[in-house]
């Protein structure tokens, strides 16, 4: 995850409750979706931008999971998404997303 | 007019392994930040030597080395699977070796901004001279060169930069300013050394197109360079500068930016320029960008790859009006990313294929191949970036089929039919789809295909104006060959219908 990134999840954290946080990925690739996930969760793995050793334990979600898509509107749905969700790969994304929730977030929805 | 010939091409590769391991922004900012840390302390293990460079399927195939059939057929990694018998010079241009664009570089430089070692000047010079596109005159303008200690003086008192060949200093870019950081050696080199891989560029695009460079009328440049100075940092213009080297005296220029969206929307403004007539042919043309060498390093360092991004990468192309004879590039459906077209890949990938298909009434099976971000996978994939070329074919079958053009099912026929791999170095504005021209007006000319779109897409937001990306996009087909029609003039079919009445008139009598 870049620098400026990082350092808005970061300003985000502090400025409201972690608690009522969540952060939606929309990353195309499965490894870099889980490395995202772990560096809102469990702080930056790479030891490289502010959320480095910062472990905020935030709620992450990919945008493909079925909690996230219940709360779409199914129209902008079909315009923004659901082309994507054919080029991509929902399922290894969730999966990756979901793993790194599981193992580091503190929050949930 | 509504569609220009494409008469001629160029592609050509600079391999400049050392002036990206000291200027590639990624080692060289690590450098300047970090000091000398392992990754830089690694990278020197990772450089390709020049013979591998030339080996190196996805070079063959930028330079027209080889077919993108038979680039298809390489063995993958391509890496690990050299090619035995490949060349310097391909159909379309070369990969020159960096001793050699260093010459280049100080043939280019007209403000002794560039000094090299004379030892080192006359070595080149000798090879320089085989070049079959370096001409006397432009061989004239490398310099004799100047002493080694002058040159240390120059780096140690004075600011310049060092330039290396096998880890020596073999010259210098000196300051253009005491306070003016546009005019500071890092810029200057960067600027000057895409001039020059322009240059080289229109040289191969002027013996490919059988055309002396006083006939050139126009030259649009399309890097993603900004050369200017403190009070205008990004006034160009290396449009100019490169007809002036190409001995392309009768020729102006002007620059057009749109970081990687560039080659394509100057690509549309020359050849509107051309179908008006307000040009007589026009050129289209982009040097390199020495910070994008060795971007991905570190990734590749970590997963012990050689660092394959070590070639700048530059392309030329001449457009004519359409008299049949050439494939054309048409004006009357282009892709336009609009202001509000939206963020979502659905509806920029709509803009730029579904609409301009619509306007001809077309269906997505209607073009042979789409051509967009033709980034070498071998590079990108390690990174973390994915298959780009791979990834925006996928979008297109996606669209193709919630445009019930095709099936579900029939995806990744499309994909593999339709797309293409990717061949070209990440520098940015060369992979965006015109690597592509020169390989589609072949398969045109020879009938292998019909149609095919060359799509361009650019990061505006990386520049902190706008949020908003670009992109745009056209169609490259056979000549109808009716244009040399519509070019009659209503003068001249005046006077035909004039003498077919005094004919007849005279008949009568």
């Amino acid at each position: 995850m870049d620098l400026q990134n990082q350092q808005r999840i970061k300003d985000a954290a502090e400025k409201y409750n972690p608690e009522e946080l969540v952060v939606i990925l929309g990353s195309s690739d499965a490894e870099g979706a889980e490395i995202y996930a772990e560096t809102v969760a469990n702080g930056d793995p790479t030891f490289a931008g502010p959320l480095a050793g910062v472990q905020l334990g935030l709620c992450v979600y990919d945008i493909f999971e079925e909690e996230i898509r219940a709360e779409a509107d199914t129209a902008a749905w079909e315009e923004q998404i659901s082309m994507m969700e054919m080029v991509l790969d929902p399922e290894a994304l969730s999966a990756a997303v979901a793993a790194m929730r599981k193992e580091f977030s503190k929050y949930s929805l | 007019m509504s569609s220009v010939g494409i008469k001629g091409y160029a592609y050509c590769l600079n391999h400049t392994p050392e002036l990206g391991l000291h200027y590639g922004n990624t080692p060289y900012i690590e450098r300047m930040t970090r000091g000398e840390t392992e990754f830089l302390s690694e990278l020197p293990k990772h450089l390709q030597a020049y013979g591998e460079a030339v080996s190196y399927a996805p070079n063959q195939a930028y330079i027209g080395g080889i077919t993108l059939d038979e680039y298809e057929a390489q063995p993958q990694p391509w890496y690990e699977n050299r090619m035995a018998d490949a060349m310097r010079y391909g159909k379309y241009g070369e990969i020159m070796p960096e001793d050699e664009f260093l010459g280049l570089i100080d043939i280019c430089d007209v403000f002794d901004l560039i000094w090299l070692e004379k030892g080192f000047a006359s070595l080149v010079k000798e090879k320089l001279v085989q070049d079959p596109v370096i001409s006397e005159t432009i061989l004239a303008r490398l310099e004799t060169g100047h002493d080694q200690e002058d040159i240390d003086s120059e780096i140690k008192d004075h600011k310049a930069m060092p330039l290396y060949i096998d880890g020596n200093v073999v010259g210098c870019v000196r300051s253009g300013h005491e306070v003016d950081e546009c005019l500071f050696p890092y810029v200057l080199l960067e600027n000057i050394a895409s001039k020059a891989g322009g240059v080289l560029s229109v040289l191969h695009l002027l013996k490919n197109s059988a055309i002396s460079p006083q006939e050139i009328d126009f030259v649009i440049e399309c890097s993603e360079e900004g050369a200017g100075d403190m009070n205008q940092r990004a006034g160009g213009n290396f449009a100019k500068a490169i007809a002036e080297i190409a001995g392309c005296v009768n020729a102006s220029g002007c620059d057009v930016r749109g970081f990687c969206a560039g080659p394509v929307n100057a690509m549309i403004a020359a050849a509107s320029q051309v179908a008006s007539g307000a040009r007589k042919n026009c050129i289209v043309v982009a040097g390199g960008a020495i910070p994008k060498l060795y971007m991905n390093g570190r990734d590749h360092v970590k997963k012990g790859l050689p660092a394959l991004e070590d070639c700048l990468g530059n392309f030329a192309i001449l457009l004519v009006p359409d008299n049949g004879e050439y494939p054309v590039m048409r004006l009357d459906a282009l892709g336009k990313h609009s202001v509000g077209t939206g963020a979502s890949p659905q509806a920029v990938t709509s803009a730029l294929t579904w609409e301009p298909l619509q306007k001809l009434g077309l269906s997505f099976q209607d073009v042979n191949k789409y051509a967009a971000e033709l980034h070498t996978p071998e590079i990108t994939l390690p990174a973390g970036a994915g298959d780009v070329p791979l990834a925006n074919a996928k979008m297109i079958a996606a669209l193709a089929v919630m445009k019930k053009q095709i099936e579900k099912k029939d995806m990744m026929a499309f994909v593999k039919e339709k797309g293409l791999t990717g061949f070209a170095h990440t520098q940015g504005h060369i992979p965006s789809g015109v690597p592509f021209v020169g390989h589609a007006c072949d398969a045109i000319r020879d009938g292998k295909m019909k149609r095919v779109m060359i799509i361009g897409k650019g990061s505006l937001f990386l520049a902190r104006l706008t949020n908003l990306s670009d992109g745009a996009s056209f169609f490259i087909e056979k000549s109808s060959g009716t244009e040399a029609v519509g070019a009659i003039s209503k003068d001249e079919i005046k006077n035909m219908i004039l003498e077919v009445l005094s004919e007849i008139s005279e008949s009568l009598k």
